[in-house]
């Protein structure tokens, strides 16, 4: 007979002959025996086998790709290492403008933002530095953050001031930005409306999730019908406004609107569904407490609702982060990376790269955003999720 | 009229916010099905009728053909049917294998206590980085693998076994979840060289394999959040009486999470169902899904929007359907405890 030392997990009553050991007890692995040990490995094994051979193998060889210049020759392909070659073409070679953008001097304007952006991260670290608020590893962490938000921002007001383009790194944090914002903000209003106990709301639940179940290839198509000011539905409208010959594709920031729009429409049942569920988990006491009271809506709002809020929201917005990072079949399918490169996102860049054959640059382009991703995720994840966790 | 602004009891709202509330959920709710509609009512659409401006309502304003429907259907027959079939498989499968390994798996990290060692996981990914870089350095890549394997078995005997750092169950949670934040064209290229030296490019084989991999991290994600809301007792009881984990598993677990799978298999199925990056990569004429099918419409002689409509249609009341099915999971807090962890 066997007697599972399981770990604690919080779920066996206190007092019973059968609560779980401490965690790290090592008495579990002596009583197990051998051909328990193998069932228990046999149980994960296989998911780390998959992952290990179609995630991290890959991930390896991308890196030599994108270190070397790849040849298609006869019989197969010619490998030659090249060092950072392919990093340098994006950042200072012919890649340049294609994925930095066009920079020009700042406008006034551009100054002012970058001046006052510069201001508030010296002054973030410099309370860094006098509250103790961090260890001397996280405060490294956080200088490199602020360098990397100052370059960003540098490159942001460089590339948006009259004659200057920007490339597609800032475009798809554009996207994300911009996205999230709306996406997150649309998301709250429409849950907020929705726990209200009206008659008829599995309905509206039901209909607010199927943009998110659609594919993306369908919702380009779909929003390309929609935004044609000829043919499109709106025809009478643009009629109105005497847009009638304006085309979305044609026009940069149009497009990149017309893809804002299409994310948007798709991706906002997620935070929809997500901050219903959790707004619908909310304890009903301490609100009516409040009401009863005679706290106003918006106090109980801002100071029961939303702390709670808090942590989920957190966690969604990370997770829309790092999927929307990875935008690439509406760029594609709404403006075929727009006019000239105007929409492309970074995954698009390394796609139409792949299809001219430049393998090298084109897994240069995919770690460069590996590395974005995961430095946006633990970024977040160290600065806003943990603080936010801890408070809430 | 102060009664329109007055509440009956103290959660309920307002009629006067009741009215702005249906108005707004309204107008989103168009938002929402317009699109939609506008698909069925074009695939219904003669050529003539798209081109000269917006007509709305049929029987009203136009008379419907089915033309664009026969067309795809019985013209295209077979070119329409293929994606379908191949989307339908593939989807199916990967979903299917996906949770079943990935239910296991999370079972697992949550059920049991792993303890792998720091210094065996350093010397592997020592070796394999050694084998790398002998293979960009001009070594063929057997020679280099069956090396680092060699390299990695002494190693272990001697060096590995002296570090006694482990890590923990969370550890590997993370390492498996946090395989999603990878972008897959990141992936994509070297898992195509790799299909394509086993010849496996444009199959549906290829395809199932790749999305099992992709889709395996939300599995372990989401299951392993639901088994951790199953009670312990009821293993404990059954493994007082002598069942093997095995048994457990299957007898005892598996049942009781029939709803977190099933919301799960229907989540996995619509990504596995809607994903094109790596079907555009990896599949050609023979393996195409309906997403490469849809887009690739586009390409020769310009949006013909009837056509695409009823692809576009076929394509998504499927998902619909499961979509609505999905709704009730959801609705439940199943997928919202992932998120909240």
């Amino acid at each position: 007979m066997q007697l599972e030392q399981n770990q604690a997990q919080g779920s066996a009553p206190i007092g019973s002959s059968l609560e779980a050991p401490a965690l790290g007890d090592v008495r579990s692995h002596a009583i197990t025996s051998r051909s328990e040990r193998l069932i228990r490995a046999s149980f994960i094994w296989p998911a780390l086998l998959v992952v290990l051979f179609l995630s991290i193998f890959p991930l390896l060889a991308s890196l030599t790709l994108a270190l070397s210049r790849i040849k298609f020759v006869k019989g197969g392909f010619d490998v030659q290492f090249v060092g950072l070659d392919n990093f340098n073409k994006l950042v200072f070679g012919s890649s340049r403008t294609h994925f930095l953008g066009v920079l020009r001097d700042p406008s006034l304007l551009g100054w002012i933002i970058f001046g006052v952006g510069i201001v508030l991260l010296a002054g973030w670290l410099i309370a860094t530095v006098r509250g103790y608020r961090a260890s001397p590893v996280g405060l490294v962490g956080r200088g490199f953050v602020a360098l990397v938000v100052a370059g960003g921002l540098w490159l942001a007001v460089a590339t948006l001031s009259p004659g200057a383009r920007p490339g597609t790194l800032l475009v798809t944090l554009i996207y994300v930005g911009v996205g999230l914002t709306v996406q997150y903000f649309l998301g709250l209003g429409l849950a907020l409306l929705t726990t209200q106990p009206l008659p008829g709301r599995r309905f509206f639940r039901v209909v607010f999730l199927l943009p998110m179940m659609i594919t993306p290839v369908g919702v380009g198509y779909m929003f390309q019908m929609l935004t044609d000011t000829g043919k499109g539905p709106f025809q009478p409208v643009w009629k109105l406004l005497g847009l009638t010959n304006f085309s979305w594709v044609n026009d940069p920031w149009g497009a990149r609107a017309a893809v804002i729009i299409g994310d948007v429409w798709q991706w906002t049942p997620f935070m929809f569904i997500v901050l219903l569920a959790a707004l619908e988990g909310q304890q009903v006491e301490p609100v009516e407490a409040a009401l009863v009271d005679g706290a106003s809506r918006w106090q109980v709002f801002r100071h029961l609702t939303w702390p709670a809020l808090l942590p989920v929201s957190s966690t969604l917005i990370l997770i829309r982060l790092i999927e929307g990072m990875k935008i690439v079949d509406l760029p594609n399918i709404l403006t075929n990376g727009g006019p000239g490169t105007a929409t492309e996102s970074l995954t698009l860049h390394a796609f139409l790269a792949w299809r001219t054959l430049d393998l090298g640059g084109s897994a240069a382009i995919a770690y460069t955003l590996l590395f974005l991703v995961t430095f946006l995720g633990t970024a977040y994840v160290n600065l806003v999720r943990h603080r936010v966790s801890e408070a809430a | 009229m102060r009664n329109l602004f007055r509440r009956h009891s103290l959660l309920s709202p307002s009629p006067a916010t009741m009215i702005v509330s249906y108005l707004l959920l309204g107008f989103w709710a168009f938002v929402v099905l317009f699109p939609i509609y506008w698909l069925v009512v074009t695939s219904f659409k003669l050529p003539i009728q798209v081109d000269s401006g917006p007509v709305y309502i049929p029987f009203v304003d136009f008379q419907p053909s089915l033309h664009a429907w026969r067309y795809i259907f019985v013209d295209l027959g077979n070119d329409t049917l293929r994606p379908y079939i191949n989307t339908v498989v593939v989807a199916l499968a990967s979903s299917v294998i996906a949770l079943i390994l990935g239910a296991g798996a999370a079972y697992a990290l949550v059920r049991f206590q792993y303890r792998p060692r720091v210094g065996v996981i350093l010397t592997f990914m020592g070796c394999v980085a050694l084998a790398a870089v002998a293979t960009v350095a001009g070594v063929p890549w057997q020679l280099a693998a069956v090396a680092g394997l060699a390299c990695f078995v002494l190693l272990l005997q001697t060096v590995a076994r002296r570090f006694r750092r482990t890590l923990g169950n969370n550890d590997i949670a993370f390492w498996l979840i946090s395989q999603r934040m990878l972008p897959p064209v990141a992936v994509v290229l070297p898992i195509y060289i790799l299909f394509q030296q086993l010849h496996l490019l444009d199959t549906q084989l290829a395809l199932i394999i790749t999305y099992v991999a992709t889709n395996l991290p939300i599995v372990i994600w989401l299951m392993r959040d639901y088994f951790q809301t199953i009670p312990l007792e009821l293993e404990e009881c059954a493994s007082i009486d002598g069942a093997s984990s095995y048994r457990i598993f299957h007898t005892i677990v598996l049942p009781i999470s029939v709803p977190g799978l099933v919301a799960t298999f229907l989540f996995v199925l619509v990504f596995a169902w809607n994903e094109y990056l790596l079907a555009l990569f990896l599949s050609g004429a023979n393996a195409q899904t309906l997403p490469l099918t849809v887009a690739a419409q586009n390409a020769t002689r310009g949006p013909q929007w009837w056509y695409m409509s009823v692809l576009i249609l076929i394509m998504i009341l499927p998902v619909i359907g499961m979509a609505i099915a999905l709704e009730r999971y959801i609705s439940r807090g199943l997928l919202v405890g992932a998120v909240k962890g």
